[in-house]
């Protein structure tokens, strides 16, 4: 078991963002982390990032509480929604993945990854002139370049055209397949997460469902309560 | 023009002091500019003229007192916006006005000193001593040296400060850091264009050379070529016509902005 949520709870001014959410993860696993919007998907990945330390509960990695050590970060590439950055900032993607590097004497890793991602020969571009699709693995190429254990994705497609979208999906499943890395991965898209996840934890403030893949999709009736849910939220937004 | 210029001894240290101050406002600028910092420096200047009105009234060294004040003011300010989540420009607005406001009360506390103030506010690089222009290179040296150590961590808080984070490096104390980097830079910048026209060198060489370069480290010099460039030539045209070396610089800085803008407007520039 490399990570470990006990009874998560999370309150912000007037709302429970979660609620005694628990679950674990095991080395290998591809991991995908379904909910609506505002089910606190991305609450739980500032939690486990430690980005959000005001929490309730546990949350453990490598057997460590992330309150009392930072160390599990160095095992970690995170790729987030839609990354922020100045449009203009003059940064290459060479730049843009070297900030990734911890060690400088690693700088050979940097050409590697970016041919196995199909993004070497836009290294001299920079970053601001790419589309959505190639920041996107970009951003992959910098959580990867330490050679991480984990690698957590917050709803990494949200606007990217199709094309690029099913390469990442490929790219996802080789490095869970060939590389053993764990994946843990937020998203809206039920096809894909069926597809590609062996592990579905199914959120919604609370956890709703975690468990193998098929036993939550080949289960006509837990589908169907995640659709009610999924539905109540959406109108409640609405 | 003679190259006689040139051996005048006030000039080589105004043109080597001058120098070093375009390559350290350069560096420190294209961190505040990408971190929509821009008028910070800007603010730090007004915060130290309150240090060099305190100076000047208890007798101590102005730019000693400016240091101390400029520093102190742009740490606690960058306290305050952080715990009561104010937003930059109104951080920046707060500092700028309460620096002048100290200043002036000084000075109206003290019964005026005009003539030494007027220096501090508009530059005086061509009066600059040995001493200052030896400060000025050992404080560039510090600050260059620090940029290069923690480069990566500079780089990346300001490119993206919650990826940042995720990759362990404490953002918090790089921004400290960056902000007190810029105070010190700031000050030692005030005998080069004094005061009130200090932003200009951290800024305008930095969104010219933004408009050309790809990668950090090759606009960084682009920057400061630009930069260089504004400040020598500001220097010996500001001498040989008698004007004001601290306009005289911040114009040709302009002028290098408008050409880029006009060339980038033609379409001969590629668009970056």
């Amino acid at each position: 078991m490399i990570v470990e949520i006990k009874n998560l709870t999370i309150e912000y001014p007037g709302v429970k963002a979660l609620e005694n959410v628990s679950f674990s993860v095991n080395q290998g696993d591809f991991l995908g982390i379904i909910g609506p919007n505002g089910a606190g998907k991305s609450t739980l990945f500032s939690c486990m990032l430690g980005l959000q330390k005001k929490y309730q509960g546990t949350i453990k990695f490598f057997g460590q509480d992330i309150k009392k050590s930072q160390q599990y970060l160095k095992e970690i590439g995170y790729v987030p929604q839609k990354p922020f950055f100045e449009k203009n900032f003059p940064a290459t993607v060479n730049d843009v993945v070297r900030m990734g590097l911890r060690k400088e004497s690693d700088e050979c890793k940097i050409d590697e990854i970016l041919q196995q991602l199909w993004i070497h020969e836009l290294r001299k571009r920079r970053i601001g002139e790419l589309s959505g699709g190639q920041q996107q693995r970009v951003f992959i190429a910098k959580a990867l370049v330490n050679n991480p254990k984990i690698l957590i994705l917050d709803e990494p497609v949200t606007g990217i055209d199709q094309q690029s979208i099913d390469l990442f999906y490929s790219i996802l499943t080789e490095l869970n397949s060939k590389q053993n890395i764990t994946i843990i991965w937020s998203s809206h898209d039920l096809d894909a997460v069926n597809q590609l996840a062996n592990h579905v934890a199914c959120l919604n403030r609370t956890l709703f469902f975690h468990g193998e893949s098929d036993d939550f999709f080949k289960n006509p009736e837990l589908l169907r309560q995640y659709s009610e849910s999924s539905m109540q939220e959406h109108m409640h937004h609405h | 023009m003679s190259f006689e210029i040139f051996s005048f001894s006030f000039m080589q240290r105004a043109i080597i002091a001058g120098i070093a101050i375009a390559i350290l406002c350069s560096v420190i600028g294209l961190f505040l500019v990408l971190r929509r910092y821009s008028l910070f420096g800007d603010a730090i200047a007004h915060s130290s003229f309150g240090g060099i009105a305190l100076g000047l009234m208890v007798g101590v060294y102005p730019l000693w007192t400016a240091y101390g004040v400029s520093i102190i003011s742009a740490l606690v300010i960058t306290r305050i916006k952080d715990k009561f989540n104010i937003s930059g420009d109104a951080s920046i607005a707060v500092l700028l006005s309460s620096g002048i406001a100290v200043g002036l009360v000084i000075i109206g506390l003290s019964g005026g000193f005009t003539i030494n103030i007027f220096s501090f506010l508009f530059g005086s690089i061509l009066l600059v001593s040995i001493n200052d222009t030896i400060l000025i290179l050992t404080l560039t040296g510090i600050i260059l040296i620090v940029i290069l150590l923690l480069y990566r961590q500079l780089l990346y808080s300001t490119f993206n400060e919650e990826q940042a984070k995720v990759s362990g490096i404490p953002v918090e104390k790089i921004n400290y850091l960056i902000v007190f980097m810029a105070g010190i830079t700031v000050v030692t910048s005030i005998q080069l264009v004094g005061v009130l026209l200090i932003s200009a060198l951290f800024v305008i060489p930095n969104v010219t050379a933004i408009m050309y370069g790809r990668g950090f480290k090759q606009t960084v010099l682009i920057s400061m070529g630009f930069s260089i460039f504004s400040v020598v030539v500001g220097i010996l045209i500001s001498y040989i016509f008698n004007i004001t070396p601290a306009g005289t610089i911040v114009l040709f800085a302009i002028g290098l902005f408008a050409c880029t803008i006009g060339i980038k407007s033609t379409g001969l520039l590629a668009k970056t």
